[in-house]
């Protein structure tokens, strides 16, 4: 029997445990749509695809036995933000192009657990700084989408765009993503699939290479909610080794996606309405808004007045963390060296071709807003405006279970369209950024396509810890915006 | 004691200390990782991930040095802050693996305390304690080992130090030393820190200016990294020194850090203001701030072992020494834990006696520590206690004693073996008296003659005689009585 890509990775596992598909097809299956179709979308990075067979087979072993954890014998991607044991991991940057570390990041250690099957990591902007996969030292990645009556390549968002694009074409059937600043839920809006950002500390940072400790937090990325529950449950967990992790008992998540949002009241923020949202976003928005209505849903206004100051909030405390944690990149111990006559010869070298422009342009920006005399002016004050903007949603949750808002300002545009001036990229993030500087969980689920054609997302923010609340109304939206299209490079299509 | 001055050609001039201590925390694992803190192991055998700052690793928090900076704190008599914060130092140096030391700068676990000190004279004084706080060390470069290259040792790096400030509250190089001396004595009661200034378990950071009388303070410099006593001692002089020279001559200090060196006598600077870093301190996103609870630091000082000021009084007090005899018998804990062994069951007088005397210069003699003495405190005791009850008298127990050290034999078994045992047979006595009279009839005449002095030739020849045995007393009095006669 032929594999027909159709399945979700939820079904998938239905029939691994049924015994109807075996682990060693699906993952063959999974393996040969990243040889046919990758060297063109490049989301992988390093492939790992004779191991992952390997394990398929011991998988299939396992299954017999009528055992298993949640994911055994399910093929998927890992962002190239984790650090895998004996697998290198890059950060999609030169100054770690040939780091294999002798360690494996927890969030991979928990999917490994429950049996899942990793085909290789997945491409990245650098170091996750960027909203549009085109920063990565290894090549930018092509979105499988495509607007209508063009041939363009897209972008596929970032900065987890390979892992949205190798979920989207169907060469694996859930990734790992990682989000900073709208780093899971934009890739995934720009390529019509599902992705939430956690709470921050449900997922241990541990093994991750930190681009903002404050903000990153790692998540699933999936064709569906369905999927992401799933895998959201196999990833979390309270982690001794990162202080940040918060020691809460992980949900079934599955279990909470019937159960609808009747009575709940959704959360619609004004000044997320602001006088340059096009026409398009603001129809899909009042369509979701409709669909939750029908849903049994009340909706009420909320206010978030610091919206405003979400993303000059965002860069700089993002950027000041940045320019810290970046700094263990320097020749001396593993990665890159280049060598050179004298220490600071060595640290400008090294660093100089280690790093893109991207990345440095970051970490010269939040060295600034660290720097004596500018300190007060910068960090300080962003720091307050963290807690007025966590203070903002702590208020909101009085007067709603969850919020609904257009995931990013517009859908997947050309390689070729991306913005010289950074700014206009960073707007990008608009959306997306308030939740991660509260800290609070939230999903993008694709909801319909653009007038050009590509997916367009909308998305769903929770309390802390309230994730379930956000796979329900989730599951509603999905439902009824069923989102079934496909893009024109995908595993199904025989190309 | 008089003020400690500088004698300049335009007046006197005072000299103003204040010290930055890091005391390297006593602790099995480092602040922010279960790697070893063991001294002297081979080059980057304790090394963890995150001390080796690999991408992905985070610190975790070491609850024991948490407490060991409590302890010390509590010790310093300063304040313990509920609520304190950690965050990054940024600087690049190739013994830095994350580019950044995790310190606390704006909310230290430790705020103001205060150490009393005693000068040579008796004299007492108070320095202030700012505030102590906790951070990692970092780790070692190793420039000598190769002509191009140089070397990194991690074994350091992660290492907990406690960094104690003091007030700029000290007016001369003697003050400084003590203390330094006396705040390594606490630490080491506290068994927070082992105070080895040769192994870098202690150093200090030394602030010096100089002003004349009345003015405000002046410009400061840093001299970084002295590590012993002596050298502080010798950095401040000679620092002092070269500031007083520069303001005399026109000139003016620059506020700078600079390096002592020992063989050469001299400072010479490191690194001027100008071209300070700028540390970008920021509060370290890996890590919660750091709070504790009151009833958590109260249950740590319950268990505080009796610091040296405590554990002096009480000594006073108990065995009725003076305070010269508390401050030697006080400077070691083990010391102390010595002499109370010894002391408790014996004449504390004696012990005191024989501790600071006989037993001290033996120690010094055999070039042995308090630790590997040769004569454990109940040995001594024993032969303490044959002094007590008149076995032996105090010039037999000497040689005892230096059999005891030689051999390791016990006090009784050498008294036995040598029969040393005092006679307080009188008739014996009498009879030795007797003979020693008979034969110098001449001496005795003289005597009797009103010659009082000759009596200490009679006891003299008597002991010798009796081969140092006899009972001093009954000596005395016997010839008194025969001589009377």
């Amino acid at each position: 029997m032929s594999y027909h890509f159709d399945l979700t990775l939820a079904q998938a596992r239905d029939a691994l445990k049924a015994k109807k598909l075996s682990a060693v097809e699906l993952v063959k299956a999974h393996c040969e749509a990243v040889e046919r179709l990758d060297g063109r979308l490049n989301s992988f990075i390093t492939r790992t695809l004779d191991q992952a067979r390997e394990q398929a087979a011991a998988a299939d072993a396992t299954l017999q036995k009528g055992e298993g954890g949640l994911l055994t014998g399910i093929p998927l991607g890992v962002k190239d933000l984790f650090a895998t044991k004996g697998v290198r991991t890059t950060a999609a940057s030169h100054i770690l192009e040939n780091f294999v570390p002798p360690y494996e990041s927890t969030v991979t250690t928990n999917l490994l657990r429950e049996g899942a099957i990793f085909l290789g990591k997945l491409n990245l902007d650098e170091f996750a700084m960027g909203s549009t996969n085109l920063t990565s030292a290894f090549g930018g990645v092509e979105n499988p989408w495509k607007k209508k009556d063009s041939d363009a390549r897209l972008v596929p968002g970032g900065s987890s765009g390979g892992s949205a694009v190798a979920v989207a074409a169907g060469l694996v059937l859930g990734a790992t993503g990682t989000d900073t600043g709208g780093s899971i839920r934009q890739p995934s809006a720009y390529c019509g699939i599902t992705g939430i950002k956690p709470t921050y500390g449900r997922c241990s940072r541990f093994g991750t290479i930190a681009f903002a400790s404050s903000l990153d937090q790692a998540g699933p990325m999936a064709r569906n909610v369905q999927d992401c529950a799933i895998l959201l449950e196999a990833m979390a967990g309270f982690d001794p080794r990162d202080s940040t992790s918060v020691e809460k008992d992980v949900p079934h998540y599955e279990a909470t996606l019937g159960q609808g949002i009747k009575g709940l009241r959704v959360g619609i923020p004004k000044e997320y309405r602001t006088d340059g949202l096009s026409e398009e976003i603001q129809a899909l928005w009042d369509q979701g808004i409709s669909w939750l209505r029908a849903a049994g849903a009340e909706i009420v206004e909320i206010s978030l007045p610091h919206t405003k100051y979400g993303l000059p909030t965002y860069y700089i405390a993002a950027l000041a963390e940045a320019s810290s944690n970046l700094s263990r990149y320097d020749g001396v111990r593993f990665g890159k060296r280049v060598p050179a006559k004298s220490l600071d010869e060595l640290y400008e070298a090294t660093r100089g071709q280690g790093f893109g422009e991207e990345v440095k342009r970051r970490i010269l920006l939040g060295t600034y807003v660290l720097s004596s005399g500018y300190y007060d002016a910068y960090y300080l004050r962003a720091q307050k405006v963290r807690t007025l903007i966590k203070q903002d949603f702590l208020n909101a949750y009085e007067k709603c279970d969850f919020i609904l808002a257009p995931t990013a300002p517009s859908g997947a545009f050309a390689w070729d369209e991306k913005p010289t001036d950074p700014v206009q990229v960073y707007l990008n993030d608009i959306f997306t950024v308030p939740a991660s500087l509260a800290g609070v969980p939230a999903m993008s689920v694709p909801a319909g396509l653009s007038h050009e054609g590509v997916p367009l997302g909308l998305q769903l923010i929770g309390r802390y810890f309230d994730e379930e609340t956000l796979f329900r109304a989730g599951y509603v939206l999905e439902q009824a915006a069923a989102f079934h299209h496909r893009p024109t490079l995908h595993a199904g299509v025989s190309a | 004691m008089s003020a400690y001055r500088i004698q300049g050609e335009t007046g006197e001039w005072e000299v103003v200390i204040g010290l930055e201590v890091h005391a390297q925390v006593v602790s099995r694992s480092k602040l922010f990782s279960g790697a070893s803190t063991e001294f002297g192991a081979e080059p980057n055998t304790h090394v963890s991930l995150v001390d080796a700052a690999f991408p992905g690793m985070l610190p975790v928090l070491n609850a024991e040095c948490v407490a060991q900076a409590v302890r010390t704190g509590l010790g310093l008599k300063a304040q313990i802050n509920l609520f304190s914060r950690f965050d990054r130092k940024n600087y690049f140096y190739a013994d830095l693996p994350q580019g950044y030391q995790i310190s606390q700068f704006e909310f230290p676990i430790v705020g103001k305390g205060v150490v009393e000190i005693e000068l040579s004279d008796g004299e007492k004084r108070d320095i202030g304690i700012t505030r102590l706080h906790l951070e990692q060390d970092a780790g070692k470069s190793i420039h000598d080992q190769d002509p191009t290259r140089s070397f990194i040792d991690l074994n350091r790096a992660g290492v907990a130090l406690m960094e104690i400030v003091s007030e700029p509250d000290m007016r001369s190089p003697e003050e400084a030393g003590a203390y330094v001396r006396k705040l390594r004595q606490i630490l080491r009661y506290l068994g927070t820190c082992d105070g080895n200034m040769e192994e870098g378990s202690m150093r200090a950071d030394v602030n010096v200016s100089v002003r004349k009388a009345g003015e405000d303070y002046r410009t400061r410099c840093e001299i970084k990294n002295v590590n012993s006593v002596r050298y502080v001692v010798q950095a401040i002089e000679i620092e002092a020194q070269r500031q007083v020279e520069i303001w005399e001559s026109g000139g003016t200090v620059d506020q700078e850090t600079r390096l002592f060196d020992h063989i050469k006598g001299e400072t010479r600077s490191m690194r001027s203001k100008e071209d300070a870093h700028d540390y970008r301190y920021f509060p370290d996103p890996d890590l919660l701030p750091l709070e504790i609870e009151q009833s958590w630091v109260d249950s740590l000082k319950a268990a505080l072992p009796e610091l040296p000021e405590e554990k002096r009084a009480r000594l006073e007090k108990e065995y009725g020494i003076s305070a010269y005899e508390s401050s030697v018998l006080t400077a070691e804990q083990n010391i102390a834990d010595f002499y109370e062994e010894v002391a408790k069951g014996a004449d504390a007088r004696l012990a005191t006696n024989w501790i600071m005397g006989d037993f001290f210069a033996a120690l010094n003699r055999t070039g042995r520590s308090i630790e590997d003495s040769p004569v454990s405190a109940k040995g001594l005791r024993e032969l303490l206690g044959l002094i007590s009850d008149s076995t032996i008298n105090g010039k037999i127990a000497k040689e005892v004693l230096e059999d005891m050290v030689e051999t390791g034999a016990s006090a009784s078994e050498i008294v036995e073996r040598k029969g040393l045992k005092q006679v307080t047979d009188t008739g014996a006595i009498e009879a030795s008296i007797q003979e020693i009279l008979d034969a110098n009839a001449d001496k005795v005449a003289e005597y009797k003659g009103g010659k009082d002095k000759l009596f200490g030739f009679f006891v003299g020849q008597t002991m010798k005689a009796m081969k140092g045995k006899a009972n001093p007393a009954m000596v005395n009095d016997l010839l008194k009585k025969l001589l009377d006669a």
